[in-house]
């Protein structure tokens, strides 16, 4: 269907190259198993897929259809349609990496200034221009860890209010380099200077997430000062939607910080494509893993930019790079960068209070509720954690059966946490789907 | 040439976007965690879409034109795929919620998971890696598990071919195996002597790519998986190279244990300058128990009455999470869209006209440009750009001039045991005449480069920008627009 040869196009070139059939081209392949009979249907047209495509997108049901609560690592947030409007163009979307630069400075500028961005909202100073998301972005940062102390520091304490699935991504990335984890077995109450005690001169990472896993924000300078008394690296995973209200990381001095961008004008899309955030101290940039756009002039003095810093990478250096990261996110990144230009410096902020506000009205409303408690002083950003009367499997059964999903139910990966359940509100949700929530709770839930 | 950046453009209190007012009464802030400075640009929606407007037709693409970037399969990236992916039923679903809710998702990837199956003759398919290189380290770790497993810890080397791609090596070091490169052989194919003198019992196994990089089908394949399998290795399959062998030739019937495939090369997805890609992991039955977590799982087959249930499963003895949810679905609805719509037929063109297109353009330039390993190629082939009655140009010099002509140039340098290499991968959407226009510009450029070499030199003259200063680039590091002092507060 995307082949365009005529059966005359084909004669002409099979003469040329000097052979007579299409098959004749493969003769140097083993006869056996050489054009399998595939057990595959016959090609439909553009008409007939959309079709079926469109039939098997209705069976999900979409926040659109449900009211939803659902965060724990991925948002439904606005995405303003100049967003989408940018990534459709082809010149963006259908370039490959910009390996030439004299055609490709679409691409490379929109890179630079993702990362000029980036730092500016981290307070870092500087950003590469993208992992795959999240969870691979903080397991690079213990990467770097581990290769910044050229692995003789093997200790990582790590908190575990750091979201269960980046934890899991470290895990599996870190296989292979014999390190030690500590911090995950403390009580998933307890707070960033519950760590300090655990860190020692063998620690090469302290890593926490702000707002946490559990939506609560706290201050970090206790903990940084402590990583920084052992020499070790502090590296911090953010919410970039929250940093539009909240201290950068850099006010607590961090050495690292990471995030996932899906909130930054990027669908959910059912856990990807998104966006991981890395951002750094100068002095750690060539132990940063990733592609990186520097500024520079062409041969008539124009200013223009290039990937730079390229001899970390794994299609110079091979098994001595810093990471075997090539592809990484660019359109995604692109999205991002798009994004955060519409909101600019006052429709962040804009977004972070809103946010705040509708999860502050939730919390408030929720904890009306008999048996329901959210806890009235530990501060947090539009996610909470609400302790129930019941299982939050149950909660959350009862929610879906009047069209609500509920919010993530934390027992599913902290055994102890079964009765808790993570709620988040975005600007998407609307007073009367809160209220919504709340009504349908008091009928289940009343005295 | 020069466009400003975004933060040239900012003017204070201009805004490019209005939120509704808060329908809920104001929370406290809290005070102590306030951001004194944000300094984001302040730029109005028409100028944000201009200047990215504007910066996108500084780019060179698939759409603009011919793109035979080699080892990056630059085909047509069909639109409807565009369409699908962005149906609000696949681009708003919330990756936890509850199974029930999101069937078709699940079913679409199951489905992908079969026709990639059916495909590559892999027993199973994951699809969460979210590229080439994250499917290789997944592909890596999961034979280090295979041998941990058994046991057998001490099986800590992965032979590599020196014409491998470079996240081949760095995927093994960062699993922390220990990387010893194979030489080719004379016909470019794996030296099967090199290959028996490091088999014994460290050998965790070898990564293959087949066609190699030099767009060659391995005609040691069968024997040199054979080798490893008998000195208890493993086989890992780069399969970058896959759009060679849509309904020619089954990866796994060569012996190969563990492949990636690459959805932004072979299945038409963007490649979005620089990503997102998507690397889903075929593997045989023995190392299915294996695979990253989650895999979809048809757990009901359903009835004329019922719907067959999906689900997301943890395989038994799985080597984790390679990253957040489940893989980049928006990516993997493109492809499977693309796949449904070649069938098993429209599969085989791909790469049967893949490798006529490649072979075609071989034939044209290959009297006048070296070709070191001279043979039928695949869907690519590599030349030297090396004369002796033209001294000082090099393989840059005929890129650069090729964007003169209006063409994206090849992949250069690349395989690194070609010296002054272009790769060349004109894949299957291409027509004849362009084809033969891009011929015709190569035998051109090489009479240029004997009887006026400056003009290769001085190119590119006809693109928006010169040659550019990567060592200066490299030496300020101006990775970030720089700020005044005060700009936010």
């Amino acid at each position: 269907m995307y082949t365009p040869h005529t059966q005359a196009d084909r004669d002409a070139m099979l003469k040329v190259i000097g052979v007579n059939e299409l098959e004749d081209l493969f003769q140097c392949l083993p006869e056996k198993g050489k054009f399998p009979n595939l057990e595959l249907p016959d090609g439909i047209s553009e008409m007939e897929a959309l079709d079926e495509l469109q039939f098997i997108s209705s069976v999900n049901e979409t926040p659109q259809e449900l009211v939803s609560f659902l965060g724990a690592g991925a948002y439904n947030h606005y995405i303003p349609a100049a967003v989408d409007s940018i990534l459709r163009r082809s010149e963006f979307y259908t370039a490959y990496t910009p390996y030439q630069p004299e055609i490709a400075q679409g691409t490379l500028q929109a890179i630079f200034e993702y990362q000029s961005l980036i730092s500016a909202l981290t307070g870092m100073d500087v950003s590469n221009a993208s992992h795959y998301d999240g969870a691979t972005a903080v397991a690079e940062a213990v990467n770097m860890a581990y290769h910044n102390f050229r692995g003789k520091r093997r200790k990582i304490v790590l908190s575990n209010a750091v979201n269960p699935q980046y934890r899991e991504t470290i895990q599996t990335y870190m296989k292979g380099m014999n390190l030690e984890f500590v911090g995950e077995d403390l009580d998933p109450e307890a707070g960033p200077d519950d760590l300090i005690e655990l860190i020692d001169e063998n620690t090469a990472l302290v890593l926490v997430q702000y707002p946490d896993f559990f939506g609560r924000i706290f201050d970090l300078t206790k903990l940084s000062e402590a990583a920084h008394a052992q020499k070790a690296l502090f590296s911090v995973h953010i919410n970039p939607i929250a940093l539009g209200l909240l201290k950068p990381p850099s006010e607590f001095d961090a050495d690292i910080v990471t995030g996932e961008g899906q909130p930054l004008g990027i669908p959910m899309s059912f856990g990807g494509p998104y966006l991981g955030l890395f951002a750094t101290k100068k002095q750690y940039v060539r132990k940063m893993a990733g592609r990186v756009a520097g500024e520079t002039v062409d041969t008539h003095g124009n200013r223009g930019y290039v990937l730079t810093l390229s001899t970390r990478e794994q299609h110079i250096r091979r098994e001595q790079a810093t990471s075997n990261i090539c592809t990484n996110q660019g359109l995604i990144a692109l999205a991002s960068t798009v994004y955060l230009t519409l909101l600019g410096k006052s429709g962040l902020k804009e977004l972070a209070e809103l946010n705040y506000h509708k999860a502050h009205y939730a919390a408030d409303r929720i904890s009306t509720v008999p048996g329901f408690i959210v806890n009235p002083v530990q501060p947090f950003f539009n996610e909470f954690v609400v302790h129930c009367p019941a299982p939050a499997e149950e909660v959350n059964e009862h929610l879906l059966s009047r069209d609500i999903l509920g919010g993530y139910d934390l027992g599913l990966v902290y055994p102890s946490q079964k009765y808790e359940l993570l709620v988040a509100v975005t600007e998407m949700n609307p007073r009367s789907e809160i209220d919504y929530m709340v009504e349908v709770l008091e009928e289940e839930y009343h005295d | 040439m020069t466009e400003k950046t975004i933060f040239e453009l900012s003017r204070p209190n201009r805004k490019g976007i209005r939120f509704p007012a808060p329908d809920v009464p104001l929370a406290e802030l809290p005070k102590d965690f306030l951001r004194e400075n944000l300094p984001l640009p302040e730029v109005p929606e028409n100028e944000v879409v201009r200047h990215f407007t504007n910066i996108s037709q500084l780019n060179y693409s698939v759409d603009n034109g011919f793109y035979p970037l080699g080892s990056c399969t630059m085909k047509y990236n069909p639109k409807i795929n565009e369409e699908t992916a962005r149906l609000p039923g696949f681009a708003h679903i919330h990756p936890l919620q509850p199974v029930e809710t999101v069937q078709g998702a699940l079913g679409l990837m199951y489905e992908t998971q079969q026709w990639l199956g059916e495909i590559s003759g892999f027993d199973a398919v994951s699809l969460q890696p979210a590229a080439g290189a994250h499917g290789e380290l997944t592909g890596v770790l999961i034979i280090r598990a295979y041998h941990e497993s058994r046991g057998d810890t001490k099986r800590t080397k992965m032979l590599v071919p020196d014409s491998a791609h470079g996240t081949n090596p760095a995927s093994s070091a960062m699993s922390g195996l220990e990387i010893v490169q194979l030489a080719s052989d004379k016909q470019g194919n794996i030296d099967l002597k090199a290959l028996e003198a490091e088999c014994d019992d460290t050998l965790a196994g070898i990564m293959i790519t087949n066609p190699n990089t030099l767009g060659l089908f391995d005609e040691n394949i069968v024997e040199a998986c054979q080798l490893v399998h008998d000195h208890g290795g493993l086989v890992y399959g780069d399969g970058a190279n896959m759009n060679a062998l849509l309904g020619v030739y089954r990866p796994a019937e060569t012996g190969i244990d563990v492949m990636h495939f690459n959805l932004h090369k072979t299945f038409s997805t963007p490649h979005g300058g620089g990503g997102p890609g998507s690397g889903p992991v075929g593997v045989t039955k023995e190392l299915a128990e294996f695979l990253p977590s989650p895999v979809v799982a048809m757990t009901s087959e359903g009835d004329e009455q019922n719907p067959a249930f999906y689900d997301l499963l943890v395989p038994e003895k799985s080597i984790g999470r390679v990253k957040s949810f489940h893989g980049h679905f928006g990516i993997v609805v493109r492809a499977f869209t693309y796949m449904i719509c070649l069938g098993k037929n429209g599969l085989l063109g791909v790469s049967t006209h893949a490798v006529l297109n490649a072979n075609y353009i071989q034939a044209r330039v290959k009297d006048v440009y070296h070709i070191p390993y001279e043979r039928l190629c695949m869907h690519e082939f590599v030349t030297e750009a090396k004369w002796e009655d033209a001294p000082g140009i090099r393989a840059l010099d005929i890129s650069k001039r090729l964007i003169d002509f209006g063409f994206h140039p090849p992949t250069n340098y690349f395989p690194l045991i070609v010296h002054e290499a272009l790769m060349i991968e004109p894949t299957e959407t291409e027509t004849m005449e362009t084809l033969d226009a891009f011929a015709d510009a190569l035998l051109q450029i090489a009479d240029e480069a004997k009887n006026n070499p400056d003009i290769l030199h001085n190119a590119p003259t006809n693109a928006p920008f010169g040659r550019f200063d990567e060592v200066k680039a490299a030496k300020d590091l101006i990775l970030r627009t720089q700020l005044p002092e005060n700009y936010g507060s």
